[in-house]
């Protein structure tokens, strides 16, 4: 009996252990990014850094600065939410509201079968079939451009805009539509002014999770966006995005050396604003309805 | 018009899978996928990345699930409702949604290089693990709160201990869904690159690997290459390895759900 | 007859609020103790306080003693001590989805019990003593779940008998059965009775009429008044007890 109360005690420790561990990893990861990555600020200035507009990583001497590709992740992430949050929400009260049996469930099969698509066989997608059709329609010389990018990603961050919103649809109490249809409302009158104002802060979760699961992005919009370290000036030109940069020098620079600390200097850029997306998301989320 | 912004994107999947399919249903052959490659991927097959990434994704397994359901157990059985509490599910947000390629960094600093494992499947299967574990934490304990609570009542009213509830009363009626969760995270985890870019894989090994240090082809890196960096691949082959990658994944999706469905059917409470 | 279970001034609170005020008995070898008294009075509190099923609850809070055959429930005994010795059936029949005899297993097994032959021993004996056996002994490895109310609920009992307490509580027992089931019950407690110490709580005054041989009128927390069956229900010292009995509240 006693032996028994042991071997309880050692698992329920285990337990306990596995239940901090999340904590641990994140504390971790963190810690390993800073430990590389804040080498680069003995030589080149946080402000340099996140500020200076020539990413020459290679160069001679080499030029760390991240603006560009900033703006390359900014930009690509505003046209992506731009088109994908207002056919999200749209799609998300079609299928809520009005969908109904058997076609309610294969659009959202479709849509979370999206979801299921690993990002590199989009990426492939976008380079075979999108690129080369954008390529076309806008006479340019290449189709790997920030548009491209954003379309992409704009359709991997749908499942999960739509499945939030609906979610947040499906809370709002019956009695809402009710009321609203009651006292003479439309159906769109009553969707647009009284159920998504209802779940506002639902939708605005939703909305920061696809920005955020669009800012981590690596692969598809690697293969995408073309790769070009410049601020971009428009949607149609090539850019490069913060996650791609990672992606695409880390096989080649040398390790510890100031290529390499700078990519993980970006890595703590990335970490950061993921967290505090994902932080505001999930306060959104957790908030009480109106 | 609602109507038609819903069917473009459910309709988008459906155009990308066919596109693959009916593109890369000619290149699959069996030589294509029992082959090991040869001229630089020009020939041959890609057996040894189907290998890498089937290794690579049960190493994932053994590694990612004792550490998530024993995870997710704490959370339902054994946490209290304090700020501790919440500190650890504000973590757990966060793994989810810290990107692909930061994993990639980590593994990369902690695995390969701190730990000495170097470029591995020991490194990938790691990385991905600690990248499937919210996943897997989030099903298991959506699984253990769906056992009712007069299972553990009646449990402990016959004398048993917290353990003994959780293991006899509860976690037998979870399993189904720790599976379906497991499956599902397994299927994202195939279908990943960044996080096995620089922690596991290689483009181009005549040989498979002896063990679990040594470096691997896997699927989607291999997809990443053929479509980005090597020319004169033929288009056959190419969309014949998306079309392996997306099959491997689907399949796994879909059996993740017929199991959800069979023992959503078969639960008798 | 001697005292199974002393009670002295044992409170109980749910956080702030406060449940049980300072209830003071004895609860003597091998009767049937029944509890009545209108919803929130405070009986089911008493009840589960007995077995300790009160921990799980949480803001639980409690003052005074209870005692076992002289041993503190709370401070000198631990939890599972308690339960193995002090066993209760609940209102609704309970089964685990698993076999009718791991079911009735379930609490010997972990235990600690390994002997194959003493499982099917106790089991039997147990499924015997709650009535059931004869209308389960070809189905033994089939799912509890496909009993019937009553036969589940007296799958419980046998479940509860298996460890082989020395009291047994009862939770109203029968609110989920039909009349028959009913009878069934009742005339299992009233055989248990030479083996076992009963406690029944129940909202049907008559049933405790039936069954106990003392009852107790719990209200608002208090414990107003306890007394052999017959003083309870033909002559009352407390006015309140004799309304709710005559059915002017509750």
């Amino acid at each position: 009996m006693r032996w028994r109360r042991w071997r309880e005690r050692l698992i329920e420790a285990l337990i306990r252990f596995s239940g901090f561990s999340s904590i641990t990893l994140v504390v971790l990861i963190f810690v390993f990014l800073l430990k590389e990555g804040l080498a680069l600020f003995s030589t080149v200035s946080l402000g340099d850094f996140l500020g200076g507009r020539h990413w020459y990583p290679i160069s001679d001497p080499p030029r760390f600065g991240i603006l560009p590709l900033l703006c390359g992740s900014a930009l690509v992430t505003l046209g992506a939410t731009a088109l994908s949050v207002p056919l999200g929400v749209a799609s998300a009260l079609f299928i809520s509201e009005i969908a109904r049996g058997w076609m309610r469930e294969a659009l959202k099969t479709g849509i979370e079968l999206f979801a299921a698509i690993p990002s590199v066989v989009l990426g492939f997608i976008g380079i075979t079939v999108l690129a080369p059709l954008i390529r076309q329609t806008f006479h340019l010389s290449t189709g790997l451009t920030a548009l491209t990018g954003s379309i992409t990603l704009a359709f991997m961050a749908m499942p999960t805009i739509v499945s939030i919103t609906e979610d947040a649809l499906t809370a709002v109490p019956r009695g809402y539509r009710e009321a609203a249809l009651a006292l003479g409302a439309t159906r769109w009158q009553m969707m647009v002014r009284v159920l998504l104002p209802a779940a506002a802060s639902g939708i605005v979760a939703a909305v920061m999770l696809g920005i955020g699961r669009v800012i981590g992005e690596t692969m598809a919009v690697m293969m995408v966006t073309g790769n070009a370290a410049v601020i971009p000036h428009t949607l149609l030109q090539p850019v490069r995005t913060l996650t791609a940069t990672i992606a695409a020098e880390m096989g080649e620079a040398v390790r510890a050396s100031d290529h390499y600390v700078a990519l993980f200097a970006i890595g703590i850029v990335l970490f950061v604003v993921t967290f505090v997306i994902n932080f505001m998301a999930d306060r959104f989320l957790h908030r009480e309805p109106r | 018009m609602l109507f038609c912004a819903t069917l473009l994107v459910a309709l988008a999947s459906a155009i990308v899978i066919g596109v693959i399919l009916v593109r890369g249903a000619g290149g699959l052959g069996w030589e294509f996928l029992t082959a090991m490659p040869a001229k630089g991927m020009r020939a041959g097959g890609i057996f040894p990345a189907i290998v890498g990434t089937l290794e690579l994704v049960g190493l994932t397994v053994v590694f990612a699930l004792p550490m998530g359901v024993a995870a997710a157990i704490y959370l339902t059985e054994y946490a209290k409702d304090n700020w501790v509490t919440r500190v650890v599910r504000l973590a757990i947000v966060n793994l989810s949604g810290v990107p692909s390629v930061v994993y990639g960094l980590f593994g990369l600093g902690l695995f390969v290089i701190f730990c000495r494992f170097g470029t591995s499947i020991l490194a990938g299967a790691l990385t991905l693990a600690i990248m499937t574990l919210p996943v897997i934490i989030t099903a298991s304990e959506e699984a253990l709160r769906s056992v009712p609570d007069s299972f553990r009542e009646v449990s402990h009213s016959l004398g048993a201990s917290q353990w003994q509830t959780v293991r006899h009363a509860v976690l037998p009626f979870a399993v189904p869904g720790i599976m379906t969760g497991t499956i599902l995270g397994v299927s994202r985890a195939a279908g990943e690159t960044a996080p096995i870019l620089f922690t596991v894989a290689a483009f181009y090994l005549p040989r498979l690997p002896h063990s679990i240090l040594d470096p691997a082809m896997a699927l989607p890196y291999h997809l990443y290459v053929i479509s980005t960096q090597i020319p004169n691949i033929p288009q056959a082959k190419r969309y014949g390895t998306a079309l392996v990658l997306l099959l491997l994944v689907l399949s796994l999706n879909l059996l993740a759900v017929m199991l959800r469905t069979h023992f959503r059917r078969k639960r008798s409470w | 007859m001697s005292t199974k279970i002393s009670v002295r001034e044992w409170s109980v609170w749910y956080g702030a609020v406060q449940a049980l005020r300072a209830v003071s008995l004895e609860i003597l070898h091998q009767e049937i103790l029944g509890a009545i008294g209108p919803s929130r009075s405070g009986k089911t509190s008493f009840l589960r306080s007995l077995n300790r099923m009160n921990d799980m609850v949480p803001g639980f809070r409690s003052s005074g003693r209870m005692t076992l055959d002289g041993s503190d429930l709370y401070a000198e005994l631990d939890s599972q001590q308690v339960r193995y010795r002090v066993g209760i059936v609940f209102a609704l029949p309970l089964p685990l989805p698993l076999s009718i005899r791991d079911n009735v297993t379930y609490g010997p097994r972990l235990r600690g019990e390994r002997s194959r032959e003493r499982l099917e021993e106790l089991m039997e004996r147990s499924l015997r003593a709650a009535s059931l056996w004869d209308e389960v002994k070809d189905r033994l490895p089939q799912p509890a779940m496909k009993l019937s109310g009553g036969q589940q609920q007296r799958l419980c009992i046998a479940r509860t008998l298996a460890l082989e307490p020395e009291v047994i509580l009862f939770d109203e027992p029968c609110s989920g059965l039909d009349p028959i089931s009913t009878a069934k019950v009742e005339e299992t407690m009233t055989q248990l009775k030479s083996r076992y110490t009963i406690v029944l709580v129940t909202n049907n005054t008559k049933q405790a009429a039936r069954v106990s041989d003392r009852v107790a009128f719990f209200l608002m927390g208090e414990l107003v008044e306890l007394d052999r069956t017959e003083v309870i229900f033909t002559a009352p010292r407390d006015q309140r007890t004799n309304d709710y009995i005559t059915g002017r509240f509750g």
